[in-house]
């Protein structure tokens, strides 16, 4: 079943030896990290895994911490939340780091995706590692939603409001599983904690498997490259990849060096500009929730907001939670909407550089224009830009098959510093 | 890495196995279904939100002709509009810009689905949640006014995507809504008391 345990070195003596007889920790780190062999070319783009995983730790421990202050409910969650913020010891940095990491969380996760349309990573036979990266990412927005509602102010009640009433548009079975979603009414003190719930226990944990499996996933299919072509099919004398290079140290290196720069510019974020301009933390949020009174202009946060104004260019309410649902859905089909005869962009013809250009530009127009008002021209575009995010993914099988891509290379391409 | 083998003296039946292992799994499963489902229930509004969404009353009287009140009924703004004739009358002439003129699909009781959408012409009872996505529109009484443009004929504007309602409730085509505002049970126990929540099918909490 598993690789035979690397043979060279002598069975370890003492307490190792003793520990290792009854928990593999050495098979477990070579296998995992000593003898995992990744393609020795990687770039830039390699360091948002890492930042990913460090951004969930970070998110753990400090949600951790605030679940310790915070109290759900309708009379008790805002004060809570101010209470962390004035009074509670260094509250207001947990508060921030967390508040901070939810968006760096979705920086990291978008530049990560990017990565893999990049370089073809989802392509086979990598699948199954995508659906369970776009699994992490659909918890991750539920999570984030769901985080959002807890402080219960303004923009946390009307933008439940609003994303739980996309549920009524369901035919049928939708005002009923409203009803059901919130326990009440209207979104209510029962809708708040069991929000709370989830997202303190339920989707945490949830996460973690996806992550697990995700992880256990890219392990057995090992690291794409951004060349595209597979390590594993040039082999050395020692059954290893010739191109490629164990994860530790030289990856877990450069991955610290990673992280050092995350920090930096993460630590500016919440030290100097928590809120960043309205994007991170709205101004509405800081008024308590008022059932009464809608603010002027409900926008979700920014890492919603592409979907945002696709629900809002369609004039069909249904039809806007269906495409808004699609525009998602669309994701788990590229591995098998991708004809490109080669992986990385580095050799795929050049209208396939184009189309990922243009979705690119799309899919940041559209998260302008969903923090915009749905007015005017700002539909126009959205419309434009909806058009175009989705002929991306409809036309893939076309235009994927079209051009002359450039000869792959059998080994990757690497410099020596 | 056994060190004794013990070989069966005996053939097993195997399709006496697979028929055991699918009842076993199939009673599993039903019996875990059962499990679920005071879970899925416990997510019902439960008593209490039940009896907190009792009926509620109001003395439409106390409105002045052309003015709207705000009453809560289960967690959702009930708007009260107390029409003028003048407004009655704004109602007509502007079915073809309706996206639903005569509230077929829309949600209302039977008594209200009328050329007015109410009982009585002079009161409208709308709940001011936006069709769309549950944002309050903001009352746009004066017709014609110059921030909604010539054609306007008086009603309510959504802040959140902009749908727009005329002084029926009914929603204008453009609007992202696609149905017309929801009129909630009510009734006239007598003369301009307004009771939303009872009606001739609705008595009351449940």
């Amino acid at each position: 079943m598993a690789a035979a345990p690397q043979s060279t070195t002598p069975p370890r003596k003492g307490f190792l030896g003793w520990l290792n007889k009854r928990l593999p920790v050495d098979e477990f780190i070579s296998s995992q990290l000593t003898g995992y062999y990744a393609p020795k070319n990687f770039n830039i783009w390699y360091f948002f895994g890492s930042l990913a995983l460090l951004v969930l730790v970070l998110q753990l421990a400090t949600g951790i911490f605030l679940t310790m202050f915070y109290k759900p409910g309708e009379l008790t969650s805002f004060d809570s939340v101010e209470y962390i913020m004035r009074e509670v010891n260094y509250g207001w940095l947990i508060r921030y780091l967390h508040s901070t990491g939810a968006s760096a969380f979705f920086i990291v996760v978008y530049l990560h995706m990017f990565r893999a349309f990049l370089y073809g990573s989802y392509r086979a036979p990598r699948e199954l590692l995508w659906i369970f990266g776009m699994l992490v990412y659909l918890a991750l927005m539920a999570e984030a939603f769901m985080g959002y509602v807890l402080p219960w102010g303004n923009m946390s009640f009307w933008g439940a409001q609003v994303i739980v009433n996309l549920f009524s548009t369901i035919p049928a079975i939708g005002p009923p599983l409203v009803e059901w979603i919130r326990g009440d009414y209207g979104i209510a003190d029962s809708t708040l904690n069991r929000f709370f719930s989830l997202h303190v226990v339920a989707v945490p944990l949830g996460l973690l498997l996806l992550v697990m499996l995700h992880l256990v996933a890219l392990r057995q299919t090992g690291s794409n490259n951004p060349d595209g072509i597979e390590i594993k099919k040039t082999l050395g004398s020692d059954g290893h990849p010739v191109d490629g290079i164990p994860f530790h140290p030289y990856y877990t290196v450069k991955d610290v060096f990673g992280v050092g720069v995350f920090f930096v510019l993460f630590t500016i974020v919440v030290f100097f500009v928590p809120t960043f301009g309205g994007l991170f933390l709205e101004g509405p949020n800081f008024e308590p929730a008022n059932p009464m009174s809608t603010p002027e202009h409900i926008a979700p946060v920014w890492y919603f907001t592409p979907y945002y104004a696709i629900l809002r260019a369609v004039p069909n309410q249904r039809m806007g939670a269906l495409l808004m649902g699609l525009a998602v859905f669309a994701f788990f089909l590229v591995p098998w909407l991708d004809k490109s005869p080669v992986k990385s962009i580095r050799y795929k013809a050049f209208i396939s550089k184009v189309a990922l250009g243009i979705f690119a530009v799309s899919f940041i127009a559209l998260g302008y224009l969903g923090l915009e008002p749905a007015e005017g021209l700002y539909v126009a575009l959205a419309r434009i830009f909806t058009v175009l995010y989705f002929l991306f993914f409809i036309l893939m099988p076309i235009y994927s098959r079209m051009g002359t891509p450039k000869p792959e290379p059998t080994r990757v391409t690497y410099h020596a510093h | 890495m056994a060190e004794n083998v013990v070989v069966g003296d005996g053939e097993v039946d195997q399709s006496r196995r697979k028929f055991l292992t699918t009842a076993t799994v199939a009673t599993g499963a039903v019996g875990a279904a059962f499990v679920a489902v005071p879970f899925i229930e416990s997510w019902a509004p439960s008593e209490r939100a039940k009896a907190a969404g009792a009926p509620v009353e109001m003395d439409v009287s106390k409105i002045d002709p052309g003015q709207m009140a705000i009453v809560t009924w289960r967690r959702q703004p009930i708007y009260v509009v107390r029409r003028t004739p003048e407004m009655v009358g704004q109602l007509k002439g502007h079915d073809d810009l309706l996206k639903d003129k005569d509230s077929a699909d829309s949600d209302q009781p039977d008594y209200a689905k009328n050329e007015y959408r109410a009982r009585l012409p002079e009161v409208l009872v709308l709940i001011g949640t936006c069709t769309h996505l549950g944002c309050l529109p903001k009352q746009r009484f004066e017709a014609h006014s110059a921030e909604m443009g010539a054609y306007w004929p008086g009603g309510f504007f959504c802040p959140c995507h902009g749908s727009r309602f005329d002084l029926a409730g009914r929603v204008f085509n453009g609007s992202p809504a696609s149905l017309n505002l929801r009129i909630p049970p009510y009734s006239f126990p007598s003369s301009l008391k307004l009771v939303v929540g009872v009606d001739e099918t609705h008595q009351g909490a449940a």
